[in-house]
């Protein structure tokens, strides 16, 4: 199996993937607590969740999905679909909230 | 000619082909709950002031099957490591535990759906709300006009914005309330259709729903039938359950997203 | 060499016969995993298609030009088969709206794409590249099944109750959602069917690409098709899940009644509609156009990949600026992500937004024009050989430049906002499309067809074939330029008649002038006179296939691709020894070679 070792050791990787495993409880545990405090506005609310589950999909996608040592051709693939994702969304958004001036509205 | 690089690794780009398959996969899913995404922020954004809900979903809830499913990914990738180090045994069983984990997470979320579907709010015609869950009715419905009564465990409000932000407003103890027929203007419970909220929720976590049911279907192939591959072809075996695994992290990762911005946000 | 060249004439038992998946019909020709196989599945579903989408075509033509008038011939026929809608003959309105709609959605979806994208990919790019097959041999299989599902659904909802969906190709809400039929459900359900076909083509052909590269054949060597194949499968395997995104959420509108495209106040029929409202009709716009858009170089890069490889052939030259063909077609394709709102001009859309994607319209024709002058470069100081498949591809050159240039008025938003939704739109993408793409993949087809069966398609019928659809495709399709710039809209079920009638008064100038309308009645007579140009092309590809004269070795245009350096049709596996490549996909007429073509698989000379 030797030829199909593209991944760090695994017998020592069981602890690594065992400190993910508990910082992801962590965090859902952290995302609920924050949920729960009166942040100033409601959007420092949404930053703080947003930032959790960012880092939580991070975590998964680093370790237990191995993109942290994956190869040239998957980054690729990825960042091609990270750049077309943030377009769809951004100018989706954009376009919707882009009215000409004298539009009226109710 | 055999099909080459099904196991062993491509020189140039160092990966077997189902690697490449299911990332690529990945990606146009990503594509797929991207739009979704971008069509909550849409409606929520769009959605009338102070008509937005907040609190609707049960938290406890929520966060135990956050936990489930982090804990499958866990065992998901430890299932993989067993194989890498020849414990066969050991795989069975952190996979035994991945698909007890799918089905109470399927379970949990059916009881949450449910609970959406017992759940009514009316529009009274004196012009207040009353919302509860259904506890007896006897309603019947002629056109626009209802006959008999209804019993729910709930509160009436003025209101309905009180209805929609939960967190913001001390709920009322929930008494048993009945209502006549001849009160109510208008009824409907709170599935897909009572408003964007419910719509993209339900869309949203039913497509995750599926996946998740999918991806136990496979896993559950690959640890039952599929397995007597690992006698004959165990690297071919470790891909696949690799392969199986990176599309059940990505389920995992996307209800990441989805719990807070459904249950907390 | 000399083993490749063994002239093995006509179907012959390959050396990896024995090899052969199964026997029989069924896992032969039905549930077949060999690449070819499914390729000339795809390639035959998708013609049927093509011609069904042709007839309903033709019957709206009659509608246009004779409104109210029984569909001669045909006319009966409807009658009995969907009743009412076609009484005494006579297409209704909403049957009319119904083929409008499939017939967009049909040669698209189910035409096109599967010929362009998953007939010639599957067949060709594994043989180009060297490959035994495929990367994913059975998830091909399941892609094609996929496709012959929703292919089905889409045609039986000609027959349900309402008859099929009537909302256009694009499907707009609230319209779409609120036509009380299930036109539109099935046309969902066929929808996301023929949307997870292409996803998972698209999958297998990226990882084909990627993985199944034989020795030597690096990325810069690959030909110009399998390059435009994987940029095609890139933009399949982005741009589609938003539309299935939305495709679902319709489905939720339409059986859930929830409100994700259904605004607020919306009224249906003069009513109140009893939806909860709140959704942003725009979001659909907006998701559909983000595949729509790419849909567009779906359609159009496996035809200029077919081209770049007959001119290259037939020129018996290199290909002009390969690598600029190359960067540009990813260009092409990147870039097509972010235009897509140019179709949306109309929707209310802001100046600055308005102006991003004007802008970027702007820049994705540079690379266009690239492509375009690469390819007519190539041919300077050719000394070309004009068979059939030539002839398409020289038609191809100048049609898709006319579709190309008559784009850039609809890329600005001022001038849109006169052309938009007119016949001069259907004109410019039918140019593109139609005389253009189609045009190459009947070049492909003629110029494949030795590979496939051994024999070659007649050569004078074939010229047939080309001159009448040259001259009736541009019968047909300049006279909607003037019809749209006159202000002629689509989607009139009587062309336009009832519309002019109503505006033109006596003091009042407007309306269409008859000379305007009378076009359709030219229209229609120039698409009969299309459809009669097929015949030859039908019977000679049929007779061609058993009685076409043999073509008498396995690389009959001296070409240098791999895929003519199998055995003749290439057997299960493809290569009888694993293929090494030595250079460069076009060295036609290099000098001091004793020929005046070398294949990719020649080794250098000691």
């Amino acid at each position: 199996m030797s030829k199909n070792e593209n991944h760090p050791a695994t017998a020592h990787s069981v602890r690594g993937y065992l400190i993910v495993y508990v910082a992801l409880i962590v965090g859902t545990i952290l995302t609920v607590w924050a949920s729960f405090i009166h942040f100033p506005s409601r959007e420092i609310n949404i930053v703080v969740a947003l930032v959790i589950a960012g880092t939580k999909g991070s975590l998964v996608a680093a370790y237990f999905m191995h993109l942290i040592s994956e190869r040239k051709m998957i980054y690729s693939v990825l960042s091609c679909t990270a750049i077309f994702f943030t377009g769809l969304m951004a100018l989706t958004l954009w376009a919707l909230h882009d009215f000409p001036s004298l539009t009226v509205t109710h | 000619m055999d099909i080459p690089y099904t196991v062993e690794l491509r020189p140039d780009t160092g990966l077997y082909n189902a690697k490449v398959g299911i990332w690529l996969f990945l990606a146009s899913e990503v594509m797929l709950f991207g739009a979704l995404f971008s069509a909550y922020i849409l409606l929520r954004v769009g959605a009338p002031e102070g008509y937005w809900p907040h609190g609707w979903l049960n938290v406890p809830l929520g966060t135990a099957n956050t936990l489930v499913l982090i804990t499958s990914s866990i065992t998901t990738v430890l299932a993989w490591v067993s194989l890498k180090a020849n414990q066969f045994g050991r795989f069975k069983l952190f996979h035994a535990i991945t698909l007890l984990c799918a089905l109470v997470f399927v379970g949990i979320k059916s009881f949450e759906y449910h609970d959406k579907f017992v759940h009514y709010e009316f529009t009274l015609k004196n012009g207040k709300f009353a919302d509860g869950h259904m506890v007896e009715n006897k309603l019947k419905q002629d056109g626009n006009s209802f006959t008999g009564y209804a019993v729910i465990r709930g509160h009436v409000v003025e209101d309905e914005r009180e209805l929609y932000d939960l967190n913001a407003h001390k709920a009322p103890a929930h008494e048993d309330i009945r209502i006549d027929g001849a009160q109510i203007a208008k009824m409907g419970n709170y599935g897909p259709w009572h408003n964007t909220y419910t719509a993209i929720y339900f869309t949203l976590t039913g497509l995750h729903a599926l996946h998740v049911i999918g991806g136990a279907i496979v896993i559950g192939f690959l640890w039952g039938p599929g397995s007597k591959l690992w006698e004959t072809d165990p690297e071919r075996f470790t891909n696949r359950i690799e392969i199986s695994g990176l599309f059940w992290h990505f389920v995992d990762l996307i209800w990441i997203f989805l719990f807070p911005v459904l249950y907390l946000l | 060499m000399t083993h490749m060249e063994a002239t093995h004439a006509i179907p012959h038992p390959g050396v990896h016969e024995a090899h052969h998946e199964g026997s029989g019909f069924w896992r032969g020709y039905v549930f077949s995993t060999d690449h070819k196989v499914i390729g000339l599945q795809y390639g035959f579903t998708a013609l049927c298609f093509l011609l069904f989408g042709f007839f309903l075509m033709l019957m709206m033509r009659w509608q246009i030009g004779h409104p109210g008038q029984p569909v001669p011939i045909m006319g009966p026929v409807l009658e009995k088969v969907l009743g009412q809608v076609a009484s005494r003959g006579i297409m209704s309105p909403d049957l009319y709206n119904s083929f409008g709609a499939m017939h967009g959605t049909i040669m698209v979806f189910m035409a096109i794409v599967p010929l362009a994208f998953a007939a010639f990919g599957n067949y060709l790019v594994p043989l180009m590249i060297g490959a035994p097959d495929m990367a994913f041999p059975r998830v091909n299989m399941a892609s094609y099944q996929a496709y012959v599902l929703g292919g089905l659904i889409m045609f039986t909802s000609f027959f349900i109750p309402g008859g099929a969906a009537q909302a256009g190709w694009t499907s707009y809400s609230p319209l779409a959602t609120s036509i009380p039929t299930n036109g539109q459900t099935f046309w969902i359900v066929g929808m996301v069917l023929l949307i997870t076909s292409s996803l998972l083509g698209a999958v297998n052909v990226i990882a084909t690409i990627i993985q199944l590269r034989a020795p030597g054949m690096t990325w810069m060597r690959l030909p110009f098709f399998v390059w435009a194949q994987f940029v095609t499968a890139f933009l399949l395997l982005l741009a589609f899940p938003p539309l299935e995104a939305a495709a679902l959420m319709q489905l939720m509108d339409k059986v859930a009644h929830t409100s994700f495209f259904l605004p607020t106040g919306l009224a249906i029929g003069g009513t109140l509609a009893n939806v909860s409202g709140g959704g942003s009709p725009l979001l659909w716009q907006h998701l559909f156009w983000f595949l729509a858009h790419p849909e567009v170089y779906v359609l159009i890069l496996p035809a200029m990949g077919i081209v770049a490889e007959i001119i290259a052939n037939n020129t018996r030259k290199s290909i002009w600026g390969y690598k600029s063909l190359v960067y540009s077609i990813l260009t092409l394709g990147f870039l097509s992500f972010i235009v897509w709102a140019h179709h949306m001009y109309l929707t209310g859309m802001g100046t600055r937004i308005s102006t991003f994607f004007q802008t970027t319209t702007m820049i994705i024709s540079i690379p266009s024009v690239v492509i375009l002058t690469c390819l007519f470069m190539s041919l300077w100081g050719g000394s070309i050989r004009f068979n059939t498949p030539m002839l398409f591809v020289m038609a191809f050159l100048p049609m898709f430049g006319i579709g190309g240039l008559t784009g850039l008025p609809l890329g600005f938003s001022y001038s849109d906002l006169h052309l938009h939704d007119t016949y001069y739109v259907i004109a410019h993408f039918h140019y593109i499309v139609a005389p253009g793409t189609i045009f190459a993949l009947f070049a492909g087809i003629y110029y494949w067809f030795p590979k496939i069966t051994g024999r070659t398609m007649d050569e004078f019928w074939g010229r047939v074939h080309f001159w009448l659809s040259l001259v009736f495709m541009n019968l047909i399709f300049q006279p909607m330029f003037a019809q749209g710039m006159a202000g002629m809209l689509r989607r009139m079920s009587d062309g336009g008649a009832n519309y002019s009638a109503a505006t033109l008064g006596p003091d009042v100038s407007g309306g269409l002038s008859s000379r305007i309308l009378h076009l359709n009645i030219f229209i229609l007579w120039a698409a009969v006179g299309l459809g009669i140009a097929q015949v030859p092309f039908i019977l000679n590809f049929f007779w061609s296939i058993k009685h076409g004269k043999p073509a008498g070795s396995d690389n009959p245009w001296q070409a240098t691709t791999l895929e003519w350096q199998t055995p003749t049709p290439p057997p299960h596996g493809n290569f009888a020894t694993p293929p090494q490549v030595y250079r460069g996909p076009y060295e036609y007429s290099v000098p001091g070679h004793d020929r005046d073509f070398t294949p990719q698989n020649e080794p250098e000379k000691a």
